[in-house]
């Protein structure tokens, strides 16, 4: 089997799936040429997120790293959201394979995206290295 | 379990089965022994090589056994390389969706000095024989595209192909390993001078192909060893395989015109439950394509995700999405007919084989649409589609 009980199991029972329309916060981050794009909603309150939904383009680890990140965040004031890693994604899902551990980054940048957006729009200032800088795909260059 | 992947491999037929059996329990005698087990097994080697000429209209002495369709995509190139070499002639031309036994053989080729010209593909993915006699030059010595495409099921115009390079002298060689078993493959028919087979792609077993070589060619030595295969390729023969393979093809040429019109009901029938998709499209011909294939891409959704969808529904394709090619790319043969990436990472291939049902083509034309739908439902591509925030490729 290609994925673990785990993946499959967020792949096929995503949580907190769609969108959400009054999102206090919202990242978007991938791209449609490289084949997954993940869209992540936040509702937040008082530093705390009280309520998250996110949307995926892409293949079953991208939905299940997506569905396992939000699970990991509710509920998590910003401070314990903004240390979400890929690595912890990863080890969340019981293992990925080598090639898809690109989208457990995925998911920790959605994360890390939609947090930034929420400061950006509320004027929070923030410490920059918190954020990873918005790389170009090594790939195609978008 | 519907089982609808077979471009990918197919189920080994009854009769192979049957065939093969004798020489898995007590023929096992090696055919380069002079004792009665050993020439059991030389004759059962000859007859399968007999047959196997007979159902594509070759010589018996020009079958040269493999352990499958690469191998022999890859003992036909090696074969022109040498007689290129030899007369100075290192130019090749071969075009963007060939099977990467072809591709990746070239990228060898080049390494060692030769020039390859690989011709565009039309937005249905055909190779035009006009395009093939413009790329010819003094110094080409082979020519190789293939009889039909795995993906996309287009049929090659290689008879003209093949009328193009002897009128320049140029040699032919075609991989009919899609072909063979499903539309009618005849080696003086078409006029190429090589052509490779595989038997797992018409219900014969795994481990098993032949490469066609016209007479008069020496073929290239791949695997050194015995005096197996005229010399021509080293090893003890897979009797097993090459019996069952032999089987296999003269039940599939039998029954070729059957299950053709059949299969191609059913494939239509296939395209136009699944044409209903919104936004979706076929990819390659509705004439002069393969009998049981089928591949659409629907836009908005990535094609792992789907097959893993379909999967746990019972139903077994495939798709040219880059997590499912394994690389970063999608399909070279859905960009080569023009699909962008972002279109071509949503694509589903159903091949279908004589072992399908009406029955299954309709649970197929059900499901699609449903794991469609939900994708697209979780997706924000499809949302921004929706939204008018992006502009959709597919009308």
């Amino acid at each position: 089997m290609l994925y673990s009980e785990k993946v499959m199991d967020h792949f096929t029972n995503p949580r907190n799936v769609g969108i959400m329309e009054d999102a206090d916060g919202i990242g978007e981050v991938g791209n449609v040429k490289c084949g997954d794009i993940m869209k992540i909603f936040l509702k937040i309150n008082d530093n705390t997120i009280e309520d998250v939904r996110f949307s995926t383009f892409g293949c079953g680890s991208a939905i299940a790293s997506s569905s396992i990140a939000t699970e990991m965040i509710k509920g998590k004031p910003l401070s314990q959201a903004l240390e979400l890693t890929n690595k912890a994604v990863v080890e969340a899902l019981d293992g990925l394979p080598p090639h898809k551990v690109h989208c457990s980054v995925l998911a920790e940048e959605a994360v890390k995206a939609a947090i930034k957006d929420y400061y950006d729009k509320n004027g929070i200032t923030y410490d920059d290295s918190l954020f990873p800088k918005e790389h170009d795909c090594e790939h195609c260059g978008e | 379990m519907i089982y609808a992947d077979n471009a990918a491999t197919t189920k080994l037929s009854r009769s192979a089965l049957e065939a093969m059996l004798p020489f898995l329990e007590d023929n096992f005698g090696n055919p380069s022994s002079l004792h009665t087990a050993g020439q059991e097994a030389a004759t059962a080697l000859f007859n399968a090589r007999k047959d196997i000429a007979e159902c594509i209209g070759a010589d018996v002495k020009e079958i040269y056994f493999t352990s499958g369709g690469s191998e022999a995509d890859n003992q036909a190139l090696f074969t022109a390389a040498e007689i290129g070499e030899k007369k100075g002639k290192k130019h090749i031309i071969s075009d963007k969706i060939e099977h990467h036994a072809v591709l990746h053989t070239l990228k060898k080729l080049e390494k060692c000095g030769f020039e390859v010209t690989l011709l565009d593909v039309d937005e249905e993915g055909f190779v035009n024989p006009e395009d093939v006699r413009a790329a010819i030059r003094p110094d080409t010595v082979l020519v190789t595209v293939m009889t039909a495409n795995n993906e996309i099921g287009t049929i090659m115009p290689v008879k003209e192909i093949a009328a193009v390079c002897r009128e320049n002298g140029v040699l032919f060689h075609t991989d009919a390993v899609q072909a063979a078993g499903h539309i009618p493959v005849d080696v003086n028919e078409i006029g190429c001078d090589m052509l490779s087979l595989a038997a797992h792609k018409f219900h014969g077993p795994k481990g098993a192909g032949a490469l066609y070589v016209r007479k008069g060619i020496i073929p290239s030595v791949l695997i050194e060893g015995g005096a197996q295969e005229r010399g021509r390729r080293g090893g003890t023969e897979n009797i097993p395989a090459i019996v069952g393979m032999a089987a296999a093809l003269k039940e599939a040429t039998a029954a070729l015109e059957a299950n053709g019109l059949r299969l191609t009901k059913m494939r239509d029938r296939l395209i136009k439950g699944l044409s209903e998709i919104p936004h979706s499209i076929l990819n390659g011909a509705y004439e002069n394509r393969l009998p049981g294939n089928v591949n659409m891409c629907f836009e908005g959704i990535e094609g792992e995700s789907l097959l893993l969808l379909l999967d746990i529904k019972g139903i077994c394709g495939s798709s040219g999405s880059a997590c499912t090619s394994g690389s970063l790319d999608p399909s070279h043969v859905l960009l080569a007919i023009g699909r962008p990436h972002e279109v071509a990472h949503g694509s589903l291939r159903l091949t279908l084989s004589e072992y399908n049902t009406k029955e299954e083509v309709e649970t197929i034309i059900k499901t699609v649409p449903e794991v469609v739908g939900y994708l697209r439902n979780i997706s924000p591509v499809w949302q921004d589609l929706q939204e008018g925030k992006r502009k959709y490729v597919i009308q």
